[in-house]
């Protein structure tokens, strides 16, 4: 009965052609864009990681803007946290939101025995793997009672030690052991640690302050593991770990010791957050507890990365990290958030409005929609139009003659924002004709919000546009900008 | 073919009040094809859980190859050559269809991360060995899971491909016992055909012992050397299939009293 493949007669039952012809039946971009794409499928993936670590190595040579690279550096430094938390979260699925600790414990470590602190001065090659040998051990240890836990539990436990260790390390200045000892001073509290040794091998020393030289530091770091990583993830465990992600019992049931990978794949995470750690303590001179809690955001932003770029991807942790943080600095200045706040909005109108003609009325209506309201304005309240629009330039000059821009904004537009809101959930909940011409007077709303109250604010402005390009990019593509599509159940 | 390979010695099992297996005898010799029967709720996937460490069992033991299973980890029962399906099926779904098969290699091989970051020699041999394994274990369903569909998805596999390539992940484990878990369930008469040659082969070519609980009788009639009726945990029957097939006790387990009184 089985089905000699030789046999042209052979019953072709349970042969799916539908399936093996897949290939040719798959929808093909066309033309130019569609070349490129079926060659950059061609092309291994350890090439774009080595494209990638060029590009990051000849960009300090390409400016000589001290803030460039610092950026960069804090870009590598996230880059090294995604990747360790790409194990545990990617292949493992373990959800860790204690994550950040073992970086603050590492960070904390290498400031303890190369500071002024306790008078100690190790050297780096040894306080290096000191730490980071210690940092996987805690990991071992919050892992080991926390190993049969899956999902939402571990990632109450995990949340707990987090917390834990920034509340131990802000209040850390009268340590004693369980009251046997006296009083002294261990972590220095919301002191933290000041000027911290920096990285010195052999007789060569890292100037203070050089971020440069570290951002060379964290690029290697970063470039070795994320290789030794690609060789994992098509490695024996690099299959358990996937497997155990996907269905625990199963792998268990296949010989695969589930529990002993779930420690290894904590704590491997753990090791590299403590690499990132100790690069981050000598880079800053410093380290605060604070930097480390939950309220500094830092979980969050790693996490974001993650998830972004694509959790189980390699390519996506590097992508992750780069529009995540190069978004949250270049929205620091409100004359790139204005661009981008309008870009956003344009690029949304774009993807969603359909057909062509409403998607034009919509956005020539809005431009109406303000010339008009603009008039009528400046006819009946002068003052209403007196105001600057925050950003110089082309963008801002065109603006001034269209948004209104009251002399006083701040009641009238915190008043509009209310409103805004409003307009928004309204508009979710038309359909239709009704729900394009609601969009008009919304986004001219949303406009006249931003030039008033959000642009002059780019603290707060920048969270809400980085919040707002992960909604779009995270309905665009579920699965992260370069993950694959999971398939739950089928 | 006299050789006892795995023993169930009195083996009970409760949850909470329910009490699931009952007072259990069941062995399987080297080399046979033991089939398990009874209506739904009978215990027959209890058994297997027990048998594969997923439940300890209340009292009783459990030998395989002379030594007890009790106290060990579901995965160290799999290194000791005994391998599973499952009657819902719980592949890898997103990942190959190659990837699911030498994933169950684990527990025979070797290389750890250093090795594989480093790419020994040793790591290197032993990878090569891991794909033939499961190439070799994907062939012995012909074409169906060939060629291709190595590198696709296994969610992408129709449902009779996914009990097949549930079964090549058992065996990647290289096990001496296969305990089948309806291995036939959902399939069409072709395929239900299909499989219990199949389960043949496994025994006559693949060297498996094989424990398979069935509801299809014909499957059934067609595999088994020895078939065991379970009826509310307790085994109400034992022999071959006409003899179990025949029990009144079986007759009565799966229509009620009334339609064995008429009979």
């Amino acid at each position: 009965m089985a089905t000699d493949p030789t046999d042209p007669n052979a019953p072709r039952v349970g042969v799916d052609e539908w399936v093996a012809s897949h290939e040719q039946r798959r929808v093909r971009r066309t033309g130019l864009l569609g070349v490129v794409e079926r060659e950059l499928e061609r092309v291994p993936s350890p090439a774009f990681y080595l494209a990638f670590g060029v590009a990051a190595a000849i960009l300090p040579a390409l400016t000589s803007n001290g803030y460039v690279i610092k950026v960069g550096l804090d870009t590598l430094l996230y880059m090294l946290l995604a990747l360790g938390l790409n194990i545990t979260v990617g292949y493992a699925g373990l959800l860790d939101l204690g994550y950040v600790a073992f970086y603050g414990f590492a960070a904390y470590g290498y400031a303890m025995l190369a500071s002024p602190k306790f008078g100690l001065h190790w050297a780096t090659v040894g306080v290096i793997p000191l730490v980071v040998l210690a940092t996987v051990i805690l990991g071992f240890l919050v892992a080991l009672p926390s190993r049969r836990l899956v999902g939402d539990y571990l990632a109450i436990v995990t949340l707990f030690f987090g917390e834990l260790f920034a509340t131990v390390y802000q209040n850390g200045e009268h340590m004693s052991l369980l009251g046997f000892t006296k009083a002294k001073d261990v972590t220095g509290g919301p002191n933290g640690i000041p000027n911290i040794d920096q990285f010195h091998v052999f007789g060569a020393r890292i100037g203070t302050l050089n971020y440069t030289a570290y951002y060379y530091v964290a690029l290697i770091f970063f470039m070795v593991l994320l290789l030794a990583m690609y060789l994992v993830d098509r490695s024996r465990t690099g299959r358990a770990w996937k497997s155990l992600r996907e269905d625990p019992l199963a792998a268990e049931l296949m010989g695969i010791p589930v529990n002993r990978l779930k420690l290894v794949a904590f704590a491997c995470g753990a090791g590299i957050a403590g690499l990132a750690g100790t690069v981050f303590a000598a880079a800053n001179t410093a380290v605060f507890a604070s930097e480390f809690d939950f309220t500094s955001g830092l979980l969050i932003i790693v996490y974001a990365m993650l998830i972004l770029g694509g959790a189980g991807s390699l390519g996506g942790v590097i992508l992750g990290a780069l529009v995540v943080n190069v978004s949250l600095e270049v929205l620091r200045t409100p004359g790139h958030a204005t661009w981008v706040f309008y870009v956003l909005i344009a690029g949304t109108l774009v993807a969603r409005v359909r057909p062509w003609r409403w998607l034009a009325l919509v956005i020539a209506g809005t431009a109406g929609f303000g010339f008009v309201v603009h008039a009528i304005v400046s006819a009946a309240w002068p003052r209403g139009v007196h105001g600057q629009a925050p950003v110089g330039g082309v963008l801002g000059s065109g603006l001034g003659h269209w948004v209104i821009l009251p002399s006083n904004p701040m009641t009238i537009g915190n008043v509009a924002f209310v409103f805004l809101v409003l307009a928004v959930l309204a508009l979710t909940l038309l359909r239709g004709w009704a729900q394009r011409l609601a969009m008009i007077p919304t986004l001219y709303l949303a406009a006249f919000v931003w030039e008033n109250r959000l642009a002059v604010e780019p603290s707060v402005t920048r969270l809400i546009l980085v919040g707002v390009i992960l909604i779009v990019l995270m309905n665009a593509r579920p699965q992260g900008l370069l993950g694959t599509s999971r398939v739950e159940i089928v | 073919m006299t050789e006892k390979l795995l023993d169930l010695r009195g083996v009970s099992k409760s949850f909470g009040g329910l009490r699931v297996i009952s007072q259990l005898d069941l062995h399987v010799d080297e080399g046979e094809i033991v089939s398990v029967i009874g209506p739904n709720g009978a215990g027959k996937t209890t058994l297997f859980n027990l048998v594969t460490g997923v439940y300890a069992p209340d009292e009783g033991d459990i030998v395989f190859e002379g030594g007890t299973l009790l106290g060990l980890d579901p995965h160290e029962i799999t290194t000791r050559g005994i391998a599973r399906t499952f009657q819902t099926l719980r592949l890898f779904l997103n990942m190959t269809v190659k990837e699911n098969v030498m994933a169950a290699a684990y527990g025979h091989t070797r290389a750890g991360i250093l090795r594989s970051v480093l790419r020994t020699p040793g790591m290197r041999r032993e990878e090569q060995a891991i794909a033939q394994l499961a190439e070799q274990r994907l062939s012995f369903f012909g074409q169906r899971l060939m060629g291709y569909r190595w590198d696709q998805p296994a969610f992408s596999l129709s449902y009779a491909n996914r009990r097949r390539l549930e079964i090549a992940r058992a065996t990647a484990t290289n096990p001496r016992l296969l305990l089948l878990d309806e291995p036939a369930a959902g399939m069409n008469p072709v395929e239900t055909h299909e499989i219990a040659e199949l389960i043949g082969r496994l025994r006559d070519e693949g060297g498996y012992t094989i424990l398979v609980i069935e509801h299809d009788m014909h499957v059934v009639e067609g595999i088994s050397d020895r078939v065991v009726a379970l009826d509310h945990g307790v085994k109400i029957a034992e022999g071959s299939f006409e003899r179990v097939a025949t029990d009144p006790r079986v007759v009565e387990a799966y229509l009620g009293t009334k339609a064995a009184a008429s009979k």
